[in-house]
């Protein structure tokens, strides 16, 4: 039976090798997701038949569980909420890492007879685990909405007070793995990294919320990788050390993509001197405001529109309206493309899903260094909720915290249209400077509600 | 020799993980963080082996049918959340056009 158990773990972390490989390629993505599907079940089937295994009522009512909350999350959330659904399900896992270790620490007596690999695996799962689970929450509710989205923290005293919450951790870690058997020492270490992930990830702008999810996924990935190594678990040190790996050259591209390394995202200096640069913004300049009956005009006798969409267009729902719009002007004789930004939104990707779902064909959809050559050719882009992703002061300004981050020239454009609720500046709290551009014009409101208007006016135009 | 045995497939597996990223889309960021996201529910399956074996006490059975139940939000909600996803890349049979919807009245 354990050869079975074995041999069963091989087929499963093969499928999940194989489905990784598929979900690399368009083509390929929906089936490499179903085969890595397959792969979890066997390896769930091959763990049940061990010899001797019993509880198993409880076993049965855990699986349930989860399975009456996960499935009717995964299937109503709405495309628009993705990224926290995907805090959340990585925040979980991490809990389920955490709680193993508290067992595992309960069930040989404080590792009292267990090699010291063991207690060491164990307890880089139980920190590790523990910072996910709780800093995934936080990620959850800073895009929810449930908590501000504006960097949260001590300033200056945030990395020493982290700093010092590690050194915590870490020492009760330490004082276990070198005979301490109370639990009181392993509770510490729960809640000293629990701590440790909520003042992590509390002082993260916006912005790098999605860089912060996939770091976050990766570490999850490695502590299931720790804890498959303390039980010697083939399966879960395969699939737990390729979601670390991947995850990492994933967190690493997400970066890249926004010209920032992990290391400052982390110590959170975005957003923290946004204050001080709002300060001496362009406060005394005005915007111009237009109407829909005007933006239609514009876009309806340009011949060559862009479409910028951004988190806005997410929260409004508005990528069908955005959709309809676009096929009116196309019906006109317009050519209308839609730029999108490696990380607008929340996600990388995130708009593409999104007009995906409303059916925008693939070939109005222009990556950024594919596109932004073409602004100075376009008569109109239309900037829908999208806010850092076009500010100039990535370009132009060395005091601005996004300084350096690749962004869509949308400036270039001949006239831009921007739809925003309002003023306030976006998640990152930078204020800019493609508003107060003479060649702009605010069209305030809900995204969806202005789109729509547009495409009123478009059709008695 | 076993923690050998298991640093050795851990080192590979972990080469494994960094050579299958090597090029992806923009695109498919999204959907590939959420599929592997569902892979590393994996660790669900320390919770099963923890509860099956019969040495634990009721407070650890608590703790273990959370985790368990953890895992598998982790995995079942990751599977189906990166396939509705990618659902939307599919090409529709019949879904409207560019073209479709823009006949004017």
């Amino acid at each position: 039976m354990i050869e079975l158990i074995a041999l069963l773990y091989i087929v499963a972390f093969a499928l999940f090798i194989h489905g990784l490989t598929g979900l690399t390629g368009p083509r390929t993505a929906a089936r490499g997701n179903l085969i890595a599907g397959v792969g979890m079940a066997v390896a769930i089937v091959a763990t049940l038949l061990t010899p001797g295994t019993s509880n198993w009522l409880l076993i049965a009512l855990g699986l349930l569980l989860g399975s009456v909350v996960g499935v009717p999350a995964a299937k109503r959330v709405k495309m628009t909420a993705m990224p926290q659904m995907v805090a959340l399900f990585n925040g979980v896992g991490g809990g389920a890492v955490a709680l193993v270790s508290w067992v595992e620490f309960r069930d040989s007596h404080g590792f009292a007879s267990a090699p010291t690999y063991v207690a060491i695996a164990s307890l880089f799962a139980a920190i590790i685990g523990s910072v996910s689970f709780w800093g995934s929450l936080i990620a959850f509710g800073k895009l929810q909405e449930v908590l501000p989205g504006r960097p949260i923290g001590l300033r200056r005293g945030q990395q020493p007070l982290n700093l010092l919450l590690l050194v915590a951790t870490v020492a009760c870690a330490g004082a276990i793995g070198t005979g301490q058997r109370a639990e009181m020492m392993l509770v510490g270490v729960l809640l000293f990294a629990a701590v440790l992930g909520v003042m992590v990830v509390l002082p993260i702008g916006g912005a790098d919320m999605p860089v912060v999810i996939s770091l976050l996924n990766a570490l999850t990935g490695l502590s299931a990788a720790a804890t498959g190594l303390a039980l010697d678990n083939t399966a879960m040190i395969v699939a737990g050390m390729i979601v670390g790996a991947s995850g990492t050259i994933l967190t690493n591209l997400m970066a890249k993509a926004m010209n920032r390394s992990i290391p400052a995202i982390v110590a959170g200096g975005f957003g923290g001197t946004a204050a001080v640069y709002a300060g001496s913004g362009p406060a005394d300049q005005t915007v111009r405001q237009t109407s829909a009956a005007d933006a239609a005009m514009q876009m309806g006798y340009a011949s060559q529109v862009i479409i910028v969409p951004g988190y806005g267009m997410a929260v409004a729902q508005a990528q069908h309206a955005v959709r309809e719009m676009a096929g009116l002007l196309a019906g006109r004789g317009v050519q209308v493309r839609h730029a999108i930004h490696p990380v607008a939104g929340r996600m990388p990707g995130h708009m593409n899903v999104l007009l995906a779902e409303a059916d925008v064909p693939y070939e109005q959809l222009k990556e950024m260094d594919e596109i932004n050559g073409e602004f100075g050719r376009t008569d109109v882009a239309l900037v829908i909720g999208a806010n850092d992703v076009t500010n100039p002061a990535a370009r132009s300004n060395p005091a601005s915290p996004i300084y350096g981050m690749p962004i869509l020239d949308v400036d270039q454009a001949k006239s831009v249209i921007v739809l925003k609720r309002s003023m306030n500046p976006g998640f990152a709290g930078i204020e800019n400077e493609l508003y107060f551009n003479e060649k702009t014009s605010m069209l305030f409101g809900d995204a969806k509600s202005s789109v729509a208007e547009i495409t009123e006016e478009l059709k008695v135009l | 020799m076993t923690l050998l045995a298991n640093v050795a497939i851990l080192v590979l597996a972990g080469f494994v993980g960094f050579a299958v990223i090597s090029k992806v889309p923009n695109t498919l960021h999204t959907p590939l963080m959420s599929g592997t996201n569902a892979i590393h529910g994996i660790v669900l399956l320390a919770g099963l082996v923890l509860l099956g074996r019969s040495t634990t006490d009721a407070f650890d059975r608590v703790l273990l049918v959370i985790a368990i139940a953890f895992g598998a939000i982790n995995v079942v909600g990751g599977f189906l959340v990166t396939d509705r996803m990618l659902g939307m890349f599919k090409k529709k049979p019949g879904a409207p056009t560019g073209k479709a919807v823009s006949a004017r009245d």
